[in-house]
């Protein structure tokens, strides 16, 4: 018979006492706080989610205290900032929340956010191995631009797709020459690559286009369907009807991270990131481990463009059309810690955020449009160190010479 | 820092600084030089295979920046034609002085400000504010007032990086980066429908600011205030580029500001401070890019639309002008220049379409920075010669 204090030590016990668990538990209950005063539950006295914010925050401090300060202060901060939007929403009209937060917010979110995972996965490649990629915004752009022009005259989304692949990897090959072989700056490199793209889309438009639309008709990647979702309510119109580069973009999170963290390809790419020269005394091509990266990364981010354009875009294309998405993908990449589901996370959150903005002017249009500064003030925060440091790989934006 | 490991890891990797003193011992001028022509050749051959004449169309570009105002045979209606143009091109010029001081001035403390641009918009929005409000100012004041506080707002912006840098260590780039788009929506925000410096008079179709009051506009010293003239913001920006000279080169702070630029642990050993200088060069660096927002916004913008907000590119395209001038008042000027030439152009109103179309042509405009970036940033000509020169001593 085991006493009552003996059990307390048991793993499962030991687990849940954890500092961990206290701050992961908190954030859940912080969102939950917000969550509450919003359609379904809807709880209209500000009782509910100001318990429910308090809680959050006494388990975030008590994880704070306990070691772990990133999730502990992110729960504390997640606690409070839902207290405040639970009691706003439970101030605001039934019919105004009804309007704003459905079932299809959720879809949308995924929509946002799928060309953000794309890139913020893309520069996760890029950056564990040590090349800094402010080119994605570029890259998202030429893969947007080539998509469209490869569905149109291949007369099929595939061949769209493969076009935009290979022109966001060509772009990245020139990006990836300048910094692995040259040695150049790579933020001045990405600079240049990001108005080279500009120019290049920008000029092919109007060269094979004449600068207008490119004519109705253009194969889009299609949605997927998913059987017996017709019926149950909430979920049919949350998932029911996504597109397919919205399931894809789970898929690659996936596979990113295992490929990063349990293969021997994903060490040896992080080992390049990390510290080259002990990579290299191992027997790993640097070069070519960072060629490599760099390249994949421009495929990546070329494919979120891709689906800006012939995915969700509906097979249109305009001059700068990623519009800084590329940037908010590297503000993804930076918030989730340069790991997959960090950044599937952020991209999560920010295109939360943006859905959300698209429907705010229900209540306050200037107040929208201001909403969409959250992404990068919640990056600059997150950069600051308020809560936690982030750590770059060690060897990020060093260009490597051969000894 | 300083560890050996850490020596290791940043050993082979020279700063932007010292990659320039490099450039700066190889040749000087000769390698921006040499790359602007290679970007304008590769451009040529874009346009050749476009379908039109290259030289016809750099002729064209040319006689839309005004440039030709400066051959004396162009007389009569040409002459004055090519002044209005010529305005137009010194009008961007300005900007892009100011906005390439603000990077340059980063760049020679070893930072990367890609943040110009957030900077510019602070001092827009600032300068919009002060001079739509207090219209019973007597006017040289509310100018004043008006650039101080455009001035100031781009220092404390620009310095919230410098200080993130300093304190906690945070990439300057990703935070500046950050900065430029919350700048972008702040400024939607005010300037748009509903916004508390939106301008409800008018009856445009796109949202707008507030106009600037008439007595606060600056004064314009070549051609007509009402076909925008130059005014003398361009004098401001000449004199910015002397005390960006003479701060680097004459005083403590610019030496020390050169030192950390060239080696941070060095300067650390002989007793600077490091985060200091990197609070005040961002500082400063902002102060420059806030005074470009103002003097615009004052000089020939008078209001700034949202649409204005979110497409304006100077500050990106300062990068290409700092980069190009080697960060050098001198070169800044003359590069500042070269894009604004290229800019006012390649503008769908100067280029002859039937030359080569506008559309075209502002994309090329793109083209020939990204490349010019990509030349010089990576002082591609000057590896090729360091390269094939004898080897006597090992390279730097």
């Amino acid at each position: 018979m085991s006493t009552w204090a003996e059990r307390l030590d048991g793993p499962v016990w030991a687990r849940l006492r954890d500092a961990r668990t206290f701050g992961v538990a908190g954030i859940v209950v912080g969102v939950c706080a917000a969550l509450v005063a919003l359609p379904p539950v809807t709880a209209r006295s500000p009782l509910y989610p100001a318990l429910l914010g308090i809680a959050a925050a006494i388990l975030g401090l008590a994880a704070a205290l306990r070691g772990e300060r990133r999730v502990g202060w992110g729960a504390f901060a997640i606690g409070v900032i839902g207290i405040v939007l639970g009691v706003l929403a439970t101030r605001s009209s039934t019919g105004n929340l009804n309007l704003v937060f459905t079932a299809s917010l959720i879809a949308s979110m995924f929509v946002f956010s799928t060309p953000l995972v794309f890139g913020a996965i893309a520069g996760t490649f890029s950056e564990r191995s040590g090349v800094v990629n402010i080119g994605l915004e570029g890259m998202m752009l030429m893969g947007a631009f080539w998509g469209v022009y490869g569905a149109d005259k291949g007369k099929s989304w595939a061949v769209g797709i493969l076009v935009a692949m290979l022109a966001g990897g060509l772009l990245a090959l020139v990006h990836a020459y300048f910094a692995i072989h040259l040695r150049a700056d790579q933020i001045v490199g990405g600079t240049a690559v990001n108005f080279l793209a500009l120019g290049i889309t920008g000029y092919f438009f109007f060269q094979l286009y004449h600068g207008d639309n490119v004519p109705t008709g253009v194969s889009t990647i299609p949605d997927v369907k998913i059987p017996g979702l017709e019926h149950v309510h909430f979920f049919q119109a949350a998932f029911g009807k996504l597109n397919l580069m919205v399931w894809l973009s789970f898929a690659l999170v996936v596979v990113a991270w295992f490929v990063l963290f349990k293969t021997a390809i994903g060490l040896r790419i992080r080992a390049c990131g990390e510290h080259p020269r002990a990579a290299d005394t191992v027997g790993i091509s640097v070069y070519a481990i960072r060629y490599g990266c760099v390249v994949l990364s421009g495929m990546l981010a070329a494919l979120g463009g891709a689906y800006l354009s012939i995915g969700f875009g509906g097979g249109a294309f305009t001059e700068n059309m990623t519009a800084g998405r590329g940037f908010i993908a590297l503000a993804a990449m930076i918030f989730g810690n340069w790991r997959p589901f960090g950044a599937l996370g952020a991209s999560l959150l920010f295109g939360f955020s943006t859905a959300l903005a698209y429907r705010l002017p229900a209540y306050s249009g200037s107040a929208a449009t201001l909403f969409q500064a959250l992404p990068y003030v919640l990056t600059l925060i997150a950069v600051a160190g308020v809560i936690g440091r982030t750590s770059p790989p060690a060897a990020d934006g060093k260009p490597y010479r051969k000894q | 820092m300083g560890t050996p490991e850490h020596d290791e890891l940043v050993g082979d990797a020279p700063t932007v600084a010292t990659r320039f003193a490099l450039a700066q011992r190889a040749g000087g001028i000769v390698g921006p030089l040499l790359t602007t022509a290679l970007a304008f050749l590769i451009g040529g051959l874009v346009v050749l295979a476009s379908g039109a004449n290259p030289l016809s169309t750099y002729r064209a570009i040319f006689e839309g920046s005004g440039l030709n105002w400066l051959f004396p045979w162009v007389r009569g209606v040409d002459r004055s034609f090519a002044a209005g143009n010529l305005q137009q091109t010194l009008l961007l010029t300005t900007a892009l002085v100011l906005c390439g001081l603000a990077v340059g001035f980063a760049f020679r403390s070893g930072l990367f400000n890609i943040g110009g641009q957030g900077q510019y918009l602070v001092g827009s929005i600032f300068a919009v504010w002060i001079g739509s409000s207090f219209l019973r100012m007597n006017g040289p004041l509310h100018i004043l007032l008006a650039i101080a506080a455009s001035t100031v707002a781009g220092a404390l912006y620009a310095g919230l990086a410098g200080v993130l840098k300093a304190v906690v260590g945070a990439h300057e780039v990703i935070t500046t980066i950050m900065l430029n788009w919350i700048a972008v929506w702040v400024g939607s925000w005010l300037f748009g429908q509903g916004g508390a410096l939106q301008s409800h008079g008018g009856g445009g179709s796109f949202p707008t600011s507030n106009p600037v009051a008439d007595s606060a506009h600056l004064p314009v010293f070549w051609g007509s205030a009402s076909l925008q003239g130059l005014d003398i913001g361009f004098f401001v920006a000449l004199a910015c580029l002397v005390l960006y000279a003479a701060t680097l080169e004459r005083t403590t702070l610019g030496f020390e500001v050169r030192a950390v630029g060239f080696n941070p642990q060095a300067s650390r050993y002989a007793g600077m401070s490091v985060a200091r200088t990197y609070a005040i060069a961002m500082a400063i660096a902002g102060a420059f890019a806030g005074l470009a927002g103002a003097v615009d916004v004052l000089g020939w913008q008078f209001s700034v639309g949202v649409n204005d907000v979110q497409s304006s590119q100077i500050g990106f395209i300062a990068i290409a002008v700092a980069v190009l001038g080697r960060n050098r008042a001198v070169g800044i000027f003359c590069s500042a220049l070269l894009f604004g030439a290229l800019l006012n152009g390649t503008a769908t109103r100067n280029l002859d379409p039937t030359v080569f179309r506008p559309e075209l042509a502002s994309n090329l405009t793109l083209i020939i920075q990204g490349l010019v970036i990509l030349f010089v940033g990576a002082d591609v000509l000057l590896l090729w010669i360091w390269q094939r020169r004898p080897r006597r001593t090992a390279p730097a």
